[in-house]
């Protein structure tokens, strides 16, 4: 396989790549000014539908087709939020192209901004990135000074004022009616959809909220043009006509018990196994792999078995796993216990829970508690089919909450306990050997502190 | 029509009602649990209780297709065709999933708990919930603390329904209640330094589904099973919001709201909710005296019934007129009965308005609820009675003025008036200062008039009193009330008087020499035949009551 040539990354590692001379050497915002005088905004929704561009924020929808769910002829305003509430564990892309390539970023939010006749962008940032803050901020104010932001740029009619908002740090930020609610300044509660964001988002205005990556991407598109983003990645199954492929390069966080871990980018549909050995230098310490999470935890457990998997769009659910996520692959080596990573993982959404609908903010808890009793050597067989029932009726997909949260928090639950029952079932029985057949109730342990 | 499918039967809606699935179930028969909403607040979908399968028929080919997962009843609109189910399998575990998650936090402390036995929490567990506890958590624990002068919070029980957030933020507008830390650690709070002090407070009790709000008026004061509840109108000012008197052995114990959309809507005022207390005060008034010789003695009220309407023959037949303040605590049957009842002893007796209570401005809430500043329940209703017997409706005033100018000399002012605010007739001003008592009471003495007093406490003037008659409290009267909008509400009492207190409707029944019990409604027959104003008072009242003008149009 040829070395990919990075694009979303090119400037990466290059001297001042967080300047707008920097930017505009490598060609940056000439894409913007000339889609600005040259075309419509339906022409550029036009562009990114036929790039077939998926948001990068996780749940990979077409971006095109999202910006055309805005309300023809609105009198507005309509809104852009610019989700870089980065907090999925093991993602880390966002932070690398805001703090190295910031104006890629914003010229990706200027385009998006002018297709969805926004005049108002926000991007919001999670409260850990203080560095993107300082980096976001300068290159916001260079290009107000170079007249790409503010009234009637470079003489058009489009006007776009971009603001930064910080959150408070909290995963819930994360999910896009999370996001608005935060930035109205409420708690962060995810909002009962209908209405959807396109119709009421941001002070019940139509609003758009994309990823930063899917901003990065959509300069890339203006520059490159659709052939190019095209070219790159698997295309749509022909024989599925509501298979919108995966078209163009991504950036792949690589972490864990990998010897070089890193965010990568490389074409979608690259395979696990190919990501780890060929970016990430193989498996730590000579060891073998036991899994990897594929796109951020909410996503399941890939068995090494399935480490063919191709890492598009696709791929990740024909192994049971919810789908590519936000693409941070988390690699841990034969040495780690099931039982730990599960409820490490538990422990994440038990905290992160934002509290609103009692499935989740019951059960994730619940979860929790059972996980911290088996690690105590007090678990019971029957604890597994509790753990499944509570990762099976959690969710958006069952219906039993507002957000995918819950699904998020369920899936590696029953994705795991399926693909590792065996290692659940030795752990069980080694540490509670007088009680791991008892199925009546057992008495609460202490609470022990988990945060 | 639209048509909704709830379980299979048919039940048509309004063609322009905004329905949602738990209302529409409603109007079927079913009732589909639920926590988080309620109808005067915003949707929030949140406690996950009212999950339900819907689905839609297809108009033209009748056929069904489900929505392929639960979804939130509250949240989900009824309209032509929409399919509910409720009773299937998938809907009952989850109910009974949701009940289980409810209970993993909650201390489950019911033996001392206040909301036990009106508790949706213990009801809708032993509707929907399991019998098997299958969660080893132990319970949540926070401190009960006081969030305000009324309400104390139990933050242990809260299911996190978010109502009473809701309510300080839509309905009184002051946003004191907000949802503290997240996930299974989240509780209600206050922000520190800013109390839950409005004048709707009381309410976040009563929209609480379990027993986290706890009304320190009510807290630890009676079991609610003991309670019997009465329909009731609140008297504390001219809004007559719809309550419910509940009650024990002729004490009250606490007013609830009662949905009424006209009047009120869900909620009460705070000075109405604990306005009641007055009732059970020990200063009030509880045997008739009449003055003779100077010297106030108790009497009975068979002495009463005969000697007061001789004394007032007496006093009319020297030349001078009868005048009657009818107080606007009165009902309309009493109000008629002591009109019918002064025009009988004297053909051109004075009948005024009695004295108006008022406590500043109208205040209006951006729910929609206002509380009134004329603080008394039924002037309007008072002026339609005497309208019918003197067009000019004479104000308290100008019987004053009578008096003043020896135009009386038999005077007879019913009052009844409450403590104002809620609070001990002895800490309260009185509802009449020294200098209007003594316009009334000076003459009165000089002249030897007959002067007739019928109130709940001591005031300046019953000092002076020839006939000092202890009157009823708010929930001791039957009849009906016209609220400053014209909307007429009719009530039973809802607990006795003390004993050797007479409701003004008995004591006028017995004089105008009625036989058997008082009959309020055989006096609002009699009323409504004789005034166009009170007509649409000759048939029952539906118990949200009515609007007078409605029959007033349709009779002019």
């Amino acid at each position: 396989m040829p070395p990919f040539e990075p694009v979303l990354l090119e400037a990466i590692g290059t001297p001042e790549s967080h300047t707008i001379a920097s930017y505009r050497a490598r060609g940056g915002y000439a894409p913007f000014e000339k889609l600005l005088a040259e075309k419509q905004p339906v022409d550029v929704i036009e562009l990114v539908k036929s790039a077939g561009l998926r948001g990068r924020g996780g749940a990979g929808f077409p971006t095109g087709l999202k910006w055309s769910f805005l309300p023809k002829d609105h009198p507005g305003p309509v809104y852009l939020c610019v989700n870089a509430d980065e907090s999925e564990p093991g993602t880390f892309n966002n932070r690398i192209l805001m703090e190295d390539d910031p104006h890629q970023v914003i010229e990706g939010t200027m385009i998006s901004s002018y297709a969805t006749r926004a005049t108002t962008a926000y991007i919001y940032l999670r409260y850990e990135y203080p560095h993107a803050w300082d980096r976001l901020q300068a290159a916001i104010d260079e290009a107000y000074a170079a007249g790409l932001l503010g009234k009637n740029i470079k003489g058009s009619n489009f006007s776009l004022d971009i603001y930064l908002h910080r959150g408070a740090a909290a995963y819930i930020c994360g999910e896009e009616t999370g996001l608005i609610e935060s930035i109205e300044g409420k708690r962060a509660w995810p909002r009962i959809k209908p209405p959807f964001p396109a119709i009421e988002g941001v002070f019940r205005k139509p609003t758009v909220v994309n990823n930063i990556e899917t901003m990065a991407c959509v300069a890339q598109i203006a520059r490159r043009g659709v052939d190019w983003f095209r070219s790159i990645g698997v295309p749509a199954d022909p024989a599925n006509p509501r298979d919108p492929g995966s078209y163009g390069p991504k950036l792949y966080c690589l972490s864990g018990h990998v010897e070089k871990p890193g965010c990568y980018e490389a074409p979608l549909g690259i395979t696990l196994r190919e990501l780890i050995n060929e970016y990430g230098g193989g498996v730590w310490k000579g060891r073998k792999a036991k899994a990897a999470i594929p796109g951020g935890i909410s996503m399941g457990l890939m068995t090494e078995a399935e480490f063919d998997t191709p890492l598009d769009f696709k791929g990740p659910g024909t192994v049971g796993c919810m789908g590519l996520g936000t693409a941070a692959v988390v690699v841990i080596d034969e040495t780690v216990s099931i039982v730990d990573f599960l409820h490490n993982s538990c422990r994440f959404f038990a905290h992160e829970s934002c509290g609103q609908c009692t499935p989740c903010r019951e059960g994730t808890n619940w979860n929790l508690r059972i996980l911290e009793r088996i690690r105590a050597g007090k678990g019971r067989l029957k604890d597994l089919e509790i753990l499944l029932e509570n990762g099976t009726t959690m969710g958006m997909m069952p219906g039993s909450t507002i957000c995918g949260l819950a699904d998020g928090a369920a899936w590696p639950i029953k994705n795991v306990i399926h693909k590792f029952r065996d290692e659940f079932e030795d752990y069980i029985k080694r540490t509670n050997p007088e009680g791991w057949m008892v199925t009546d109730p057992v008495p609460a342990l202490q609470i022990v502190g988990a945060h | 029509m639209p048509t909704v499918i709830v379980d299979g039967r048919e039940i048509e809606i309004g063609a322009d009602e905004r329905l949602n699935c738990i209302e529409a179930a409603r109007r079927a028969g079913t009732e589909i649990p639920h926590y988080c909403w309620h109808p005067g607040l915003s949707v929030v979908a949140s406690c996950r209780m009212c999950l339900i399968e819907v689905g839609s028929r297809d108009a033209e080919t009748g056929k069904i297709s489900m929505v392929p997962k639960l979804v939130p009843g509250c949240q989900t609109p009824a309209k032509d065709g929409t399919v509910i189910v409720t009773q299937s399998s998938t809907v009952i575990e989850s109910r009974a999933r949701v009940e289980e998650a409810l209970l993993i936090d909650h201390p489950i402390d019911c033996p001392i708990c206040d909301k036990a036995g009106e508790c949706l929490l213990q009801d809708y567990h032993f509707e929907h919930g399991k019998a098997e506890r299958r969660a080893d958590i132990l319970p949540f624990t926070s401190k009960k603390r006081d969030v305000g002068p009324t309400v104390t919070l139990f933050a242990d029980r809260c299911i996190m329904c978010t109502r009473c957030v809701r309510f300080t933020r839509e309905v009184s507008g002051t946003g004191e209640l907000m949802v503290n830390s997240r996930g299974s650690k989240e509780e209600i709070d206050i922000f520190p330094g800013y109390p839950l002090d409005n004048k709707l407070s009381g309410n976040v009790v009563d929209l609480c589904p379990v027993g986290a709000l706890g009304d320190k008026d009510f807290l630890y004061q009676q079991r609610v099973w003991f309670l019997k509840r009465d329909e009731g109108v609140c008297g504390g000012c001219s809004a007559g919001c719809s309550i419910h008197v509940e009650h024990n052995q002729d004490t009250v114990y606490r007013l609830k709201p009662r949905e009424n959309q006209h009047v009120n809507k869900w909620w009460i005022c705070d000075e109405g909710r604990y306005g009641w207390h007055h009732l059970h005060d020990p200063q009030r008034l509880v045997e008739p005296t009449h003055r003779q010789s100077g010297q106030s003695l108790p009497t009975e009220w068979s002495h009463v019934v005969s000697e007061l309407r001789a004394n007032l023959n007496a006093a009319v037949s020297t030349g001078g007129r009868l005048g009657v303040a009818v107080s606007p605590m009165l009902t309309v049957e009493e109000a008629w009965m002591l009109c019918t009842l002064a025009r009988e002893i004297d053909p051109q007796a004075l009948l005024a308005v009695g004295h108006v209570p008022s406590r500043g401005e109208d205040e209006s809430f951006p729910g929609g609820f206002t509380i009134r500043g004329e603080k008394c329940p039924n002037r309007v209703g008072v002026e339609h009675v005497i309208a019918a017997f003197d067009p000019t409706v004479p104000k308290w005033e100008s019987l004053l003025e009578s008096v003043e100018a020896g135009r009386c000399s038999a005077v007879w002012i019913t009052a009844a008036y409450p403590p104002a605010g809620s609070r001990p007739a002895a800490e309260s001003e009185p509802w009449i200062d020294e200098a209007t008592a003594a316009r009334v009471a000076r003459l009165c003495e000089q002249t030897g008039t007959c002067l007739v007093v019928q109130d709940l406490f001591e005031s300046p003037l019953s000092a002076h009193a020839t006939w000092l008659l202890p009157a009823a409290g708010f929930a001791e009267r039957s009849g009906t009330w016209v609220n400053h909008a014209q909307w007429a509400q009719h009530f039973e009492r809802a607990i006795r008087p003390p004993s050797g207190v007479w409701p003004e409707g008995r004591l006028f029944w017995n004089m105008l020499g009625r036989r058997g019990l008082y009959d309020p409604a055989a006096i609002r027959r009699e009323a409504a035949a004789a005034s166009t104003a009170l007509a649409a008072l000759a048939e029952d009242l539906p118990s949200v009551g009515l609007d007078l003008r409605l029959q007033q149009l349709a009779t002019t």
